[in-house]
C-alpha cells in the first residue's frame, strides 16, 4: 500500500492516525494519507511569515522559470511521493484513476490542463494582473503606464482545502507560487495526488519545500487552515463551505450550476448545437463545476431534451484504461444509489397537488436503470431531464452527467437563471447578449457556441487570484 | 497489540472474585429497603425479582437489562440517594445539558473517593506532593471542579481555576461562529497565562486537549515551570497523544483520562512503543466496569482488539447504574499487570451517520 506522508513546511511526518483509501474498482486498500491533528496545523501555522521570507526573497522572473521547469516535471518526471516512494507520470494517472474513478484519458487531459497554467503562467497571471509586470512583487513597487504602482501582500500564505473530483481544478491556485505566496493545502480524501505531484515539481524545479504545507485532515482541521491563513480557497458542497461565505478573505468555490442559454434568435437552429451541449455536460465524466447541468431554452425544449438524452445516451462505461473512456465509477456504490434516489424521489408528483412537470428523458433512451455496475465499479447513466424552471431539478448539480432542460419566456433570461458559473449564452441578438454581459448572476460568460467547459487562460476563473492575494495601496514619493 | 505484560490468572482470578463479590455487596445495599434508593427500590418491586437474591456475580447485572438514559434527565434528583445517605449533604452534577435537559446524578464522597484513587496512578516526580495545580477547564454544573481541586489538596496543593462554559462552545459551533470560538478560547487562555505569571507554585495541570494545544501556542510548558499535565473531558486520539508528548510536553509527563460524570475516572496506561500512543484507559474497578460489546447486540462483549460501543456499568454505594451504553466506540483492551480487568483503546465518538446526497461537483 502507498503511503502519503503529511508535509509540514516541506519536512514529511508520518502521523499515526491514517486514513486508507480503498482501490475504486477492486475495493482494496490502496493508498494510507497520514492524517494531521487539528493542533500540529496550528502550530505549524504560527511560523508563516518564514516561508514567505523565503519566497520574496526570489525574483518573480525566477519564479516564473522555475513554474515552467515544474510544468515539465508535472507532466513528464519521476518524483517523490513526499516519503520514501516515488510517482511516474503514468502512476500517477493510475493512482487518480484508482483513488477516484476517472478514465485514464481523463486524468491525462487533466494534466495537461496543470501543464498548461504552469507552462503558460505568465499568460496566467498577465490575464490577472491585466498585464502587471510582476518584477513589482520583488519590490512591492513599480510603475505602469508612467504611473507609480504599490502592491502589498495581503497574507503570509494561502490555504486551500480542496475537492476530490477533478485535478484540473487544482490550475486555480497553482500559479499562487509564483506571486510569492506560500501554501497550506488540504487534499481532497480521493484526490490526494495532484496538490502533492504539483508541490514535488515546483521542489524539483528549484522552489524551496519549505514553502509547502500539505496536511491530509478532516473538515476541522480544514477549517482550522482557512482560520490560520490570511487568504483561502475552500471548494465543497453548499452545506460545509457556507460558513465561509461571509469571509471575504476565502474564496468560496461551491457548485458551479454552469448553463447553456438558446436564445430566441438561434431557437430554430438548436440541433447545430447538441454536440456542444453534450460535450458541455459530460466532458471530464459531468465531475466538473464548469460542466452544464441546465440547458434553458425559449422554445423546442421537449426536442432538445430527446436528442440530447439519445446523443448522451451513447457514452457509456468503459475500461479505466480505454482512451474512449469518460464516466467515472463512483468510488463508494451507495452514493450513486442516493443520487439516483434523489433524482426519482424529485421526479415523482409531490403531495398536495403539485403540479409541476418533471421526466426523465433518458430513461427510455438508456433502456435500463440509471445506476449500472459494470467494469469493476458503478456508474451513473448520463440523465436528461426535462421540467419547467420552478421545478427542483431544474437547478441541479450532481458529479455525473445531468442536465435538466428548461423553456421560459426570452423575456425572464437571464434573471431566471440564478447564479451560474459558466453560462453560455447562444444567440446573435446585441440586446438578449447584452442582458447577460449586465448580469449579476453570471460569473464567466461565453458568447457563442463554446461548450462551457472550455476554459481561457487569460481570463480569471470564479474570483482573481491575484486579486485574492495582494492589494493595491496609494503611493507617491518625491522625485 | 501492545506487549504489556500480562497479568497472572490468579490476578485475574482474585479481580474478578472481588468484583463479584462488590456486588452482592452493593445489590444488598441498593436492594436492601434501609439503605437502597427509592428509585432502586421501586424498581425492584414493579420487576418482580429481587437482585439481592439473584445476582451473584457481576454477569447476572445483565438482569437489569440496559439502564434508560432517560432515568436521569429531570424530576427529583432526591430519588437516588440511598436511604443509607440519608440526611448527608448531596451534591447534583450535570453530564450533557447543551440542549434539553441535562444528566444528573448525585454525589455524596464518590469524586472525592474517585479522585484520591486516580492520584496513585499519577507518578510523584512530575506531580510533586504539595505542588500547586491550575485547572483550565469546565467547572460550573460538572464535578471537574471540585475533584480536580480535591485532588490537587489530596496531594497537598492548592488549585487555581480558569472556567470554561463548554455549552456556551457548542452553542458557538453550532452557529458557525468559529471567530467567536476563538475569541472565548483566547479570553480563557489569557486568564490562565496571568495565573501561570503569578503564581510559580504551580507545577501540575488540569485541562482538555484543544485549550492544552492554544496554551502551548502562547507559552513553554518548561518556562512556565509545569512538570505534569493531567488532560481529557473530549476526545484524544494517538495522534493528538504523540503531538501532545513530543511537541507540547517539553519534558512534562503526560496523563491522559476518560472519565465522566455517571463513571468515574479512568486510568491510563503510560504509552509503550508497541501501543503505537494509542490511548488505552482502565476503568476503577470494582467501582466502574467498562465493557465493550457490540452495538446491534449490546448484551455481547466483542472480542479483544475489536471495535464495539462502550457500556458502562458504575457500582458506588451513591449510585448504582448498570449496563448503559455510552455515546462512544472503542477497542476491547486486555488486562494488564498494573489493571487486571479489561480496559478500552482509543475511545471516540459512536456514530453511525446517515449520510446525506452531496449536491454538486465537489
Amino acid at each position: 500500500m502507498i503511503e502519503l506522508p503529511i508535509l509540514r513546511w516541506g519536512r514529511p511526518y508520518q502521523s499515526v492516525d491514517r486514513v486508507v483509501v480503498p482501490h475504486v474498482r477492486t475495493r482494496e486498500p490502496f493508498v494510507a494519507m497520514s492524517q494531521a491533528n487539528h493542533g500540529l496545523i496550528r502550530r505549524d501555522l504560527l511560523r508563516q511569515a518564514e516561508p514567505r521570507a523565503r519566497l520574496q526573497a526570489m525574483p518573480a522572473a525566477d519564479l516564473v522559470a522555475a513554474a515552467h521547469r515544474a510544468a515539465e516535471a508535472f507532466l513528464h518526471d519521476t518524483l517523490p511521493l513526499g516519503g520514501s516512494g516515488t510517482q511516474s507520470p503514468q502512476d500517477y494517472v493510475e493512482q487518480v484513476s484508482a483513488t477516484t474513478g476517472m478514465p485514464w484519458a481523463s486524468v491525462r487531459r487533466n494534466m495537461a490542463k496543470v501543464h498548461g497554467v504552469l507552462s503558460r503562467v505568465e499568460e496566467v497571471l498577465a490575464g490577472l494582473t491585466r498585464g502587471l509586470d510582476l518584477a513589482v512583487l520583488d519590490s512591492g513597487i513599480g510603475t505602469a503606464d508612467g504611473r507609480m504602482l504599490s502592491f502589498f501582500a495581503r497574507a503570509d500564505a494561502l490555504g486551500v482545502v480542496l475537492p476530490s473530483n477533478s485535478p484540473g481544478v487544482h490550475s486555480l491556485w497553482a500559479p499562487a507560487t509564483v506571486l510569492k505566496m506560500p501554501l497550506v493545502l488540504k487534499p481532497g480524501s480521493a484526490e490526494p495526488w495532484t496538490p502533492l505531484r504539483i508541490i514535488q515539481a515546483y521542489v524539483k524545479a528549484g522552489v524551496p519545500a519549505e514553502v509547502f504545507g500539505y496536511y491530509p485532515t478532516d473538515h476541522a482541521g480544514g477549517n482550522e487552515i482557512l482560520r490560520s491563513c490570511g487568504r483561502g480557497m475552500v471548494f465543497g458542497a453548499v452545506a460545509s463551505t457556507k460558513r465561509w461565505k461571509a469571509a471575504p478573505r476565502v474564496e468560496v468555490h461551491g457548485p458551479g450550476y454552469s448553463k447553456i442559454v438558446i436564445g430566441p434568435d438561434a431557437a430554430d437552429d438548436w440541433e447545430r448545437h447538441i454536440d456542444m451541449m453534450a460535450e458541455s455536460i459530460a466532458n471530464n465524466g459531468g465531475r466538473s463545476c464548469v460542466n452544464a447541468s441546465g440547458i434553458w431554452v425559449t422554445t423546442h425544449a421537449d426536442r432538445v431534451a430527446e436528442a440530447l438524452a439519445a446523443r448522451l445516451a451513447q457514452v457509456t462505461p468503459r475500461a479505466a484504461d480505454d482512451p474512449d473512456a469518460v464516466l467515472a465509477p463512483f468510488a463508494d456504490p451507495a452514493t450513486a444509489h442516493r443520487i439516483s434516489a434523489t433524482i426519482d424521489q424529485d421526479l415523482r408528483p409531490a403531495e398536495g397537488g403539485d403540479t409541476r412537470a418533471a421526466r426523465d428523458v433518458s430513461a427510455a433512451a438508456r433502456g435500463g436503470e440509471r445506476v449500472v455496475s459494470t467494469h469493476g465499479g458503478t456508474y451513473l447513466l448520463p440523465t436528461v431531464v426535462r421540467c419547467d424552471a420552478d421545478h427542483p431539478l431544474a437547478n441541479r448539480e450532481f458529479l455525473f452527467p445531468y442536465a435538466s432542460v428548461v423553456q421560459v419566456p426570452a423575456d425572464q433570461l437571464p434573471d431566471c437563471l440564478g447564479p451560474s458559473l459558466v453560462v453560455t449564452c447562444v444567440s446573435d441578438d446585441p440586446r438578449f447578449r447584452a442582458r447577460f454581459v449586465a448580469s449579476r448572476h453570471v460569473d464567466r460568460l461565453n458568447v457563442g457556441a463554446i461548450p462551457t467547459t472550455q476554459i481561457g487562460w487569460d481570463q480569471p476563473h470564479e474570483g482573481n487570484l491575484f486579486e485574492h492575494l495582494y492589494a493595491r495601496r496609494a503611493i507617491q514619493r518625491l522625485a | 497489540m501492545p506487549a504489556a505484560p500480562a497479568p497472572a490468572a490468579a490476578e485475574l482470578s482474585r479481580a474478578r472474585a472481588a468484583l463479584d463479590r462488590w456486588v452482592r455487596e452493593l445489590m444488598a445495599w441498593h436492594f436492601g429497603p434501609d439503605t437502597g434508593s427509592p428509585f432502586w427500590l421501586d424498581w425492584a418491586a414493579r420487576a418482580g425479582w429481587d437482585p439481592r437474591r439473584e445476582v451473584r456475580a457481576y454477569d447476572d447485572l445483565d438482569r437489569f437489562g440496559p439502564f434508560q438514559d432517560e432515568w436521569l434527565r429531570g424530576g427529583d434528583a432526591r430519588r437516588w440517594v440511598p436511604k443509607g445517605y440519608a440526611g448527608r449533604p448531596v451534591y447534583v452534577f450535570e453530564t450533557g445539558g447543551s440542549t434539553g435537559v441535562p444528566k444528573s446524578r448525585i454525589n455524596i464522597d464518590d469524586f472525592r473517593i474517585d479522585y484520591a484513587t486516580f492520584s496513585d496512578t499519577l507518578p510523584d516526580a512530575h506531580f510533586p506532593k504539595g505542588a500547586d495545580w491550575l485547572e483550565i477547564g469546565p467547572s460550573g454544573p460538572r464535578r471537574l471542579r471540585l475533584a480536580i481541586e480535591h485532588l490537587a489538596q489530596h496531594r497537598g496543593g492548592i488549585c487555581y481555576m480558569v472556567d470554561l462554559d463548554p455549552r456556551w462552545v457548542i452553542t458557538l459551533i453550532k452557529r458557525g461562529d468559529i471567530e467567536m470560538v476563538e475569541l472565548y478560547k483566547r479570553h480563557v487562555i489569557d486568564q490562565a497565562l496571568t495565573l501561570l505569571k503569578a503564581h510559580d507554585t504551580i507545577k501540575c495541570l488540569f485541562t482538555t486537549p484543544r485549550l492544552l494545544e492554544a496554551l502551548c501556542e502562547r507559552i513553554s510548558l518548561r518556562k512556565a515551570g509545569i512538570t505534569g499535565v493531567f488532560c481529557g473531558g473530549t476526545e484524544m486520539t494517538p495522534q493528538f497523544h504523540r503531538f501532545a508528548v513530543e511537541e507540547l510536553m517539553e519534558g512534562a509527563y503526560f496523563a491522559p483520562t476518560y472519565g465522566n460524570t455517571l463513571m468515574g475516572l479512568a486510568g491510563h496506561k503510560p504509552p509503550e512503543p508497541g501501543d503505537h500512543w494509542a490511548v488505552i484507559y482502565y476503568p476503577p474497578a470494582p467501582r466502574a466496569m467498562i465493557e465493550v460489546v457490540d452495538p446491534d447486540d449490546p448484551t455481547r462483549v466483542v472480542e479483544y482488539g475489536a471495535t464495539g460501543r462502550v457500556r458502562l456499568t458504575t457500582l458506588t454505594k451513591e449510585f448504582f447504574m448498570p449496563r448503559f451504553l455510552e455515546r462512544d466506540e472503542c477497542e476491547r483492551e486486555r488486562p494488564c499487570a498494573r489493571y487486571p480487568w479489561d480496559g478500552v483503546r482509543n475511545v471516540r465518538p459512536f456514530s453511525r451517520f446517515q449520510q446525506a446526497v452531496v449536491e454538486g461537483v465537489y
